[in-house]
């Protein structure tokens, strides 16, 4: 039935047709997991006898109910770091090796109580840390494309677990680009939400004035479908926005509704960091789009270059404040036989963390530290005004702006762990999106030696609607999201 | 005579008395078991968030007001980062740059009893963090985080007190004003009002302050006191030798009477404040801000003056009514209720009501004591049908909810007494002889108000039937 290959559209059918059970269909990709993952190492933990539990939930809940959500009895992986009660939630740390969180994260609540059923929970960079997933105690993630690449990161292996259609579908979340780069890198569609409509709550912080929950999917009307039921106010967040839609997102763009859009290409995105046959693959996809009958003007988002120093101060800063919890004293990782307090400390976050989140911790403390804090961190703070203004200006003009997701294709494992920042540069076009807040999807549009290539569509803020809209028209016309690794591809 | 002279600004912690916590809804209730009023974001487990309790914006501007400070619109939490075992996440959320309550003052009498204004430099919203418990019987320490999280004003003075004898003052003064305001119930020993004061000493005539030390966490007044006084000796005992000061932090040993160095300025941590992103920053509407100004309570000082002008009442009694915001109530209330003047009500309040209070430790507001039943009674004594022994034991069975109050009136009254010229005397005696009928009422069936206007009527010919009826209904809805 290559069940692999269905969208979540078609696996839904076969529930609520009751065709497949989701019991059967929950055995159907433990066991694609079983099979294949030791290849990849995209989860961190399965829990097979809680996923089956579910399972048995959501076929009540089908056999119970006329009108169940799309997602009733589909099985999803959730990235380590959603808090999942009772269910080991590590973020990619020794740190949280063996913890257990006490209560489940809103969106782990939110897709739950709809019948999602959790198969898993992926592999990831520590405690979000990382552009390639080989951050994670738990080892690197393979990329399915080519297993000596990487999947991207942080969300590296929801990713990679996805591509390889181990599940249907995955939660993610992007600090910096941590589901768009990954997306990109496994051909596949991930949707960065606009800041404050995912509840934050439950999800292990990494920064908390740019972490955003969100979908990685093999297609934008996937994407909706999930981004649906993650999306909402929570009281529990005190930056969730009520703003938010309550309304379910609807793909119903039409080619001829779409010669009022236009989209901004800017200039300072295609300069010369660019890889130049990602360049050209842009401009074919940009061609099929021109074709549908968008218009296409360029613009330009200066002060470009700021970006990756502005994010990494402010991404640090606050990172070095929300990792002091992990001290060794309530949960958590603690050393052995220390000598005292301070010892315990020490040794505790020594062994606790790796070599990415320690330097962060560092490069942040340093930034807020007394002397430095005006000239790095409020610094930090008035690029990212800039920043915002800048995109604020350029929708002056135009709806939507078209850019690569990444400057290349995945690299090596191995590749660039000894220049970080060779691996910082690769979220140059990403990380602008969250230091604004804004709403952004990476499709895939084609590969350069066979590796794929993504590229963003950003939209102002609450525009998830009308970029996923987007984003779904073009896959109407392609067939790039239908590509599927070759080693992956068979029941 | 000293050629010294001190400089001493206060920094006041203030436990705002708000049922749940300031970042989350866990209870905020003193002396429950250690870590039974600790929730998942008391605890910083990972991906908890705080969320505000709004009350106690309400009450932070209220304090503002009253001390005529400026309210901010806009005021922002910050994360003051440090280590310690009792901190969860490791960090306090205190305001830094924009805190809600900044400038204001208060008057207190310096020593030649001539009013002195302290300026106040700010007042922030805080965290508290929970208690280290250290345990020498077996080398350990417990961690209690009840307290964590519960809110705190904290109220910085200027550097403008000039002996331990205005901090004092300045200290009452501002106990006085928040459990006034019923922001705080300024108990000292649970630790809901403290403050650590910064000391310097310099020579008389010189405009620059000394080094300062800040001693930490004093929660009584004779403590205040005593510490700022062995600190300023010790200070002009180094200085005459020769010495200097070092900045730091010094804690006082109410056993020893002295302070001892917890840490110096070398050692003092760098705290790294920042905006918490988790917070959004306060806004607050100048609407908001005159709506609380026109429900605030009339101040202590204006009422004091009235007191005493007005009624001729002692300072000592005035301070005790203006100690508690519902004894102040409570008397206003009773002065506008009760026939008879208001100094002998004051007094007979003083004797009566505040010796059991203050010798029992009792709160007003926490008892069954209402304010018709004491304008009553006051009216039974002053008629001589119970005697001030009987008034203290009916008081005390009110408080101990013995019977219904009416029974307990009753069974302290003595008929043969009865002075039968009074009406009210009559209604009294007419209603604490029907208990049956008062039950019948307080059930519902208020037409039985015309029985007791009848027996009344009956003893007491010509008088009003309706100025009879509403005393009656009065009392009734009052029991």
């Amino acid at each position: 039935m290559d069940i692999y290959k269905k969208s979540i559209t078609e696996l839904s059918e076969l529930l609520q047709k009751k065709e497949l059970s989701s019991l059967e269909m929950t055995k159907y990709f433990l066991e694609r997991i079983n099979a294949y993952d030791s290849k990849l190492n995209s989860f961190i933990s399965v829990n097979e006898d809680f996923a089956l539990e579910q399972a048995k939930f959501a076929d009540n809940l089908l056999s119970r109910k006329n009108e169940n959500s799309l997602l009733a009895g589909i099985p999803i992986a959730h990235k380590d770091l959603f808090s999942t009660k009772g269910i080991l939630t590590t973020c990619g740390s020794k740190m949280l090796e063996s913890y257990h969180p006490p209560f489940d994260a809103t969106v782990v609540n939110r897709l739950t109580k709809v019948g999602m059923v959790c198969i898993g929970k992926t592999n990831m960079d520590e405690f979000a840390m990382g552009s390639s997933n080989e951050s994670s105690y738990f080892g690197p993630v393979k990329n399915p494309w080519n297993l000596t690449k990487v999947p991207g990161g942080s969300s590296g292996g929801s990713a990679s677990a996805v591509a390889a259609r181990l599940a249907p579908i995955a939660t993610g979340s992007d600090t910096g680009g941590s589901i768009r780069q990954p997306a990109s890198f496994c051909g596949l569609t991930g949707l960065k939400p606009t800041y404050g409509s995912v509840s934050r709550y439950g999800m292990i912080a990494y920064a908390s004035s740019l972490d955003q929950g969100g979908p990685i999917a093999k297609s934008a009307e996937d994407c909706a479908l999930l981004f649906n039921e993650m999306k909402g106010y929570d009281s529990n967040d005190p930056t969730s926005n009520y703003k938010i839609k309550e309304e379910k997102i609807k793909l119903s763009l039409k080619k001829e509704n779409v010669k009022n859009i236009t989209i901004g290409i800017p200039k300072e995105y295609f300069s010369d960091n660019l890889d130049s046959k990602i360049s050209d693959i842009l401009n074919v996809s940009i061609e099929t789009f021109k074709k549908l009958g968008f218009n296409f003007r360029e613009v330009s988002l200066p002060n470009h270059n700021y970006t990756i120093p502005a994010y990494y101060i402010i991404a640090s800063a606050e990172a070095s404040s929300n990792l002091s919890r992990y001290d060794g004293i309530k949960f958590g990782y603690r050393c052995d036989k220390p000598k005292n307090l301070e010892d315990l400390y020490l040794k505790t976050r020594k062994e606790g963390f790796g070599k990415e989140v320690k330097k962060r911790i560092m490069i942040g403390a340093y930034a807020l530290s007394s002397g430095y804090y005006d000239e790095y961190y409020m610094r930090a703070l008035k690029i990212r005004r800039i920043i915002k203004d800048n995109f604020m200006k350029a929708f002056e003009n135009i709806d939507f702006l078209f850019a690569p997701t990444c400057p290349t294709t995945a690299f090596d494992i191995g590749e660039k762990t000894s220049d970080a920042v060779a691996m910082y540069l690769s979220d140059i076009y990403t990380t602008p999106v969250n230091l604004a807040g804004l709403p952004a999807v990476s499709i895939p549009i084609g590969f350069s030696d066979k590796m794929p290539v993504g590229m963003q569509i950003i939209g102002n803020y609450f525009s998830e609607e009308d970029i996923l809209n987007i984003a779904h028209l073009y896959q109407i016309e392609t067939d790039w999201h239908e590509k599927i690794p070759e080693e992956f591809n068979c029941e | 005579m000293s050629k010294w002279e001190s400089v001493i600004g206060l920094e006041i912690h203030a436990q705002l008395s708000t049922k749940s916590k300031i970042f989350s809804a866990s209870s905020t209730l003193y002396g429950k078991d250690p870590n039974k009023q600790a929730s998942y974001v008391d605890l910083g487990m990972p991906g908890t968030l705080p969320v505000l309790n709004k009350s106690v914006i309400k009450k932070a501007i209220q304090f503002g007001l009253a001390i005529n400070a400026k309210i901010a619109n806009k005021s922002i939490f910050a994360r003051k980062n440090y280590f310690y075992p009792d901190l969860p996440k490791n960090y306090q959320i205190s305001q830094l740059d924009s805190p809600i309550v900044e400038g204001g003052y208060i008057e207190i009498k310096d020593s030649n009893n001539q009013n002195k204004k302290i300026n106040i430099t700010r007042a922030h919203l805080e965290e508290d963090a929970g208690k280290s418990i250290h345990s020498n019987e077996n080398n350990c320490t417990y961690i209690d985080l009840n307290r964590a999280g519960t809110p705190l004003l904290e109220i910085v003075s200027e550097p403008e007190i000039a002996n331990s004898k205005e901090a004092v003052s300045y200290m009452k003064k501002i106990h006085n004003l928040v459990t006034y305001l019923d922001i705080c119930d300024g108990n000292m020993q649970e630790g809901s009002f403290r403050c650590d004061a910064n000391v310097s000493v310099r020579k008389i005539g010189d405009k620059n302050l000394g080094t300062r030390t800040e001693l930490k966490n004093i929660n009584s007044f004779k403590f205040v006191e005593k510490a700022i006084n062995y600190e300023i000796q010790r200070q002009i005992d180094l200085l005459e030798d020769g010495k200097n000061i070092i900045q730091e932090t010094r804690l006082y040993d109410e056993n020893k009477d002295s302070t001892k160095s917890m840490r110096s300025k070398e050692e003092a941590n760098d705290y790294r404040y920042f905006p918490d992103p988790d917070l959004l920053p306060i806004e607050i509407e100048e609407k908001y801000i005159m709506e609380i100004k026109n429900s605030l309570p009339e101040l202590p000082e204006i009422k004091f003056e009235y007191y005493k002008s007005n009624y001729n009442f002692s300072e000592d009694q005035i301070n005790i009514i203006l100690s508690d915001i519902y004894i102040t109530n409570f008397i206003d209330q009773a002065i506008s209720l009760s026939k008879i003047e208001p100094k002998r009500v004051v007094n007979y309040f003083m004797s009566l009501i505040y010796s059991k209070l203050n010798k029992e430790k009792l709160k007003l507001h926490k008892s069954e004591l209402k304010v018709e039943i004491f304008c009553l009674l006051l009216e039974l004594i002053e008629n001589k049908k119970i005697t001030k022994n009987n008034f203290k034991n009916i008081i005390d069975s009110i408080w101990n909810k013995k019977n219904g109050v009416n029974e307990i009136i009753k069974s302290y009254t003595t008929d043969s007494e009865e002075d039968n010229d009074s009406v009210d005397g009559l209604i009294h005696k007419v209603i604490s002889q029907n208990t049956k009928q008062v039950e019948e009422y307080k059930s519902g069936k208020t037409k039985i108000v015309g029985f007791f206007v009848g027996r009344v009527l009956k003893d007491a010919k010509g008088a009003d039937p309706t100025s009879i009826k509403n005393k009656i209904i009065k009392i009734l809805e009052s029991v």
